[in-house]
């Protein structure tokens, strides 16, 4: 598929007087992609998906939307279509109208707006509920009738705002892999605001992580995941150690880090590496530690002892407290072995992978 | 033993059950309303009961004939002078309650759109005509209104009539304008309230949409303030179609009402019969047309699509 931007944001602020809700930021997303702003809230991604709604309108800079420049265009003439954190139901229309609300004024012939309207109940599986009231269904259908009075618009951008967050635990694994599979049906651009991790993770093509009104780091998941910029994303985006470390060698694309008990680790530079004088920080995932049980040993290990035990039914959080260290490390372990069992205050070996150590900017 | 144990098993129920119904719900929403209730029944209901009982009698000068009888129901109905009078309150009220509506609901659409940090005192602002006593409103229109009144002289002043006009008192359009007056903002109350409730992102799904402004208002506003429409009509229109203060001293001979009939019997013509059957007719015709109106409104928000 060729690469076509589809949304272009150059140096776009919002300000409500002093507080800069989104400061100068540019931010490129692709025809057809799944797209997620992923902060914490107040972060400002919501704002900058109601800018490109046009519900808000930036006090600087640009936002075009398929090459079109978006500034003076009111939301109603936009070529995007948004799904609303409460859905938005309309209370006093019924599923097809709600769904058809859009098209009225398109004047299509009834034949044609009922053939779309049909098509796009069907595509989130509302087939047959057309009829039903609006207050009459649960939360996860009204978030369907949502979607699909937003896809049978055919934008050419669809914003979801939180969709999911409003839904039960297994509702909302279950709308992630629908939502997922529905985006690269219609082929639509997605944008998807959210500040749940594992949600954005699940589903996008790249991630946009925001902190205080600007984009921290843009990637894809796995990248965001195994390469964060800094420690702020990493921590964001789940468990993660943190180990003092300071700079011995940087060029190019590499940095070798000097740490206690992991001793010299040459590992890439993460890109846009700030240097804050010679300290940075080493960071591991929790899941990338392995403890070695009984006689077992590794090419790469640490010793310690475990200071504290979670149990989370599939796996087990152990804090293990390794000399030389400031903080105790976290680490992960599936129950396979008896993790759940291991009494606290035992010692106990660890493995690190040595490729799974991430330098960080402060 | 088993005849104690009995006892003791049987008695803890019974008496939770007692202890049980005093703490439930419908035990303390019955002493909430009680004060309430017990005024309504002794201060509304039994009156009611004796105005409909009152209508089925005869006046025979001083004394009342209590043998039943539905004569006062034929002449209310049948007599033309109160058919027309009833006819009129009922034209009189409905036009009072659309213009009061129509110009309530702007009012009520700015604050609660517009209003900002202010809606409170944008409130405050509307009950101020009320700081005023509603016979004091009345005759301020009558000082507007006459023959020598400000909207005379203003006319005169602007060479727009050179002699005074008597077309502005005393006929039906004067007691219209000054009910509108005094009831418009009973009328923002309510569609306010109605307005208020509309969930703002409603209207921002709406636009997302595709919709503008005025067809935002047409299809989501208008239709999910129609409750607050229907409050609006009910408030102004039942109770001046029983208005009689407003048609005597602004109404002339033109804007006489029903209630101007029933105090003529309550009071000079002193037939309480008449005038209670007269009551009665009305109350149940006013409720028939409220009925009507509250479903046309009903039916009309349902079209809006």
């Amino acid at each position: 598929m060729p690469e076509r931007t589809m949304i272009e944001i150059s140096r776009v602020t919002r300000s409500y007087g002093a507080f800069k809700a989104l400061d100068e930021t540019s931010l490129s997303i692709r025809e057809g992609e799944f797209f997620s702003l992923l902060g914490p809230s107040g972060c400002g991604k919501t704002t900058l998906l109601r800018m490109i709604a046009g519900f808000d309108t930036p006090t600087s800079g640009t936002i075009s939307v398929d090459g079109q420049p978006m500034d003076g265009i009111p939301a109603n003439r936009r070529p995007t279509n948004m799904v609303f954190q409460s859905y938005a139901i309309f209370p006093h229309l019924n599923v097809e109208q709600n769904v058809s609300y859009g098209l009225k004024r398109l004047r299509l012939n009834p034949s044609e707006e009922q053939r779309r309207v049909e098509e796009a109940l069907a595509q989130v599986s509302l087939g047959g509920l057309g009829k039903r009231g609006a207050t009459e269904l649960s939360g996860g259908q009204r978030q369907r009738v949502a979607l699909a009075r937003a896809l049978v618009m055919r934008p050419k951008v669809l914003l979801l705002d939180e969709p999911l967050s409003a839904l039960d635990k297994k509702l909302r694994e279950q709308m992630q892999v629908e939502l997922r599979r529905l985006q690269q049906a219609v082929g639509i651009t997605f944008i998807l605001v959210t500040h749940d991790q594992y949600e954005a993770l699940a589903m996008s093509d790249r991630i946009a992580v925001m902190f205080g009104g600007r984009i921290a780091q843009v990637a894809t998941p796995k990248e965001i995941y195994q390469r964060p910029t800094n420690c702020q994303v990493a921590d964001f985006l789940g468990g993660m150690n943190f180990v003092k470390a300071n700079i011995v060698e940087e060029n190019g694309s590499t940095i070798t880090l000097d740490t206690p008990v992991f001793g010299r680790v040459k590992t890439d530079k993460p890109v846009a590496f700030a240097r804050n004088g010679n300290a940075a920080t080493l960071g591991i995932r929790p899941e990338r530690l392995r403890v070695l049980w009984d006689d077992a040993t590794d090419k790469h290990e640490v010793a310690g002892k475990v200071v504290d035990r979670h149990y989370f039914g599939e796996i087990t959080h152990l804090v293990i407290e390794i000399p030389g260290f400031e903080k105790p490390l976290s680490v992960t372990e599936t129950n396979n072995f008896g993790a759940d069992d291991i009494p606290v205050g035992a010692p106990i070996r660890l493995a690190y992978d040595p490729d799974a150590l991430v330098a960080l900017a402060d | 033993m088993t005849v104690p144990a009995e006892t003791i098993v049987a008695m803890p129920p019974e008496r939770g059950r007692k202890r049980n119904w005093l703490q439930s719900e419908s035990a303390t929403g019955l002493g909430l309303i009680s004060p309430t209730l017990i005024y309504a029944l002794i201060f509304l209901v039994v009156p009611i009961l004796l105005v409909i009982a009152n209508s089925f009698w005869t006046q025979h000068y001083l004394v009342v004939d209590r043998t039943f009888t539905l004569e006062n129901y034929r002449i209310a109905v049948t007599d033309p002078i109160y058919r027309d009078l009833l006819m009129r309150s009922l034209w009189i009220s409905l036009l009072v309650s659309f213009f009061t509506v129509v110009l309530a609901y702007p009012i009520a659409f700015f604050i609660s759109f517009h209003g900002g940090r202010h809606k409170g005192l944008w409130l405050f602002l509307i009950t101020i005509p009320f700081w005023t006593s509603y016979l004091l409103r009345v005759m301020s229109w009558k000082v507007i209104l006459g023959y020598n009144g400000v909207l005379n002289a203003t006319l005169m002043g602007l060479g727009i009539t050179d002699q005074p006009s008597d077309a502005f008192l005393y006929n039906t359009s004067a007691v219209v304008i000054t009910l509108t007056h005094a009831w418009a903002t009973f009328a923002v109350l309510p569609i306010f309230v109605s307005l208020e409730k509309i969930d703002r992102t409603l209207i921002e799904a709406a636009t997302d949409l595709g919709d503008g402004p005025v067809r935002r208002f047409l299809r989501i506003t208008l239709p999910l303030s129609a409750p607050g429409i229907i409050s609006a009509v009910l408030i102004v229109m039942i109770p001046t179609v029983g208005d009689f203060v407003t048609p005597k001293l602004v109404g002339g001979k033109d804007g006489v009402m029903i209630a101007n009939a029933i105090q003529a019997q309550f009071g000079k013509a002193a037939n309480w019969p008449l005038g209670a059957a007269l009551s009665v007719t009305t109350m149940a015709v006013v409720t028939a047309i409220a009925a009507a109106v509250v479903l046309t409104i009903r039916t009309a928000a349902r079209r809006i699509r």
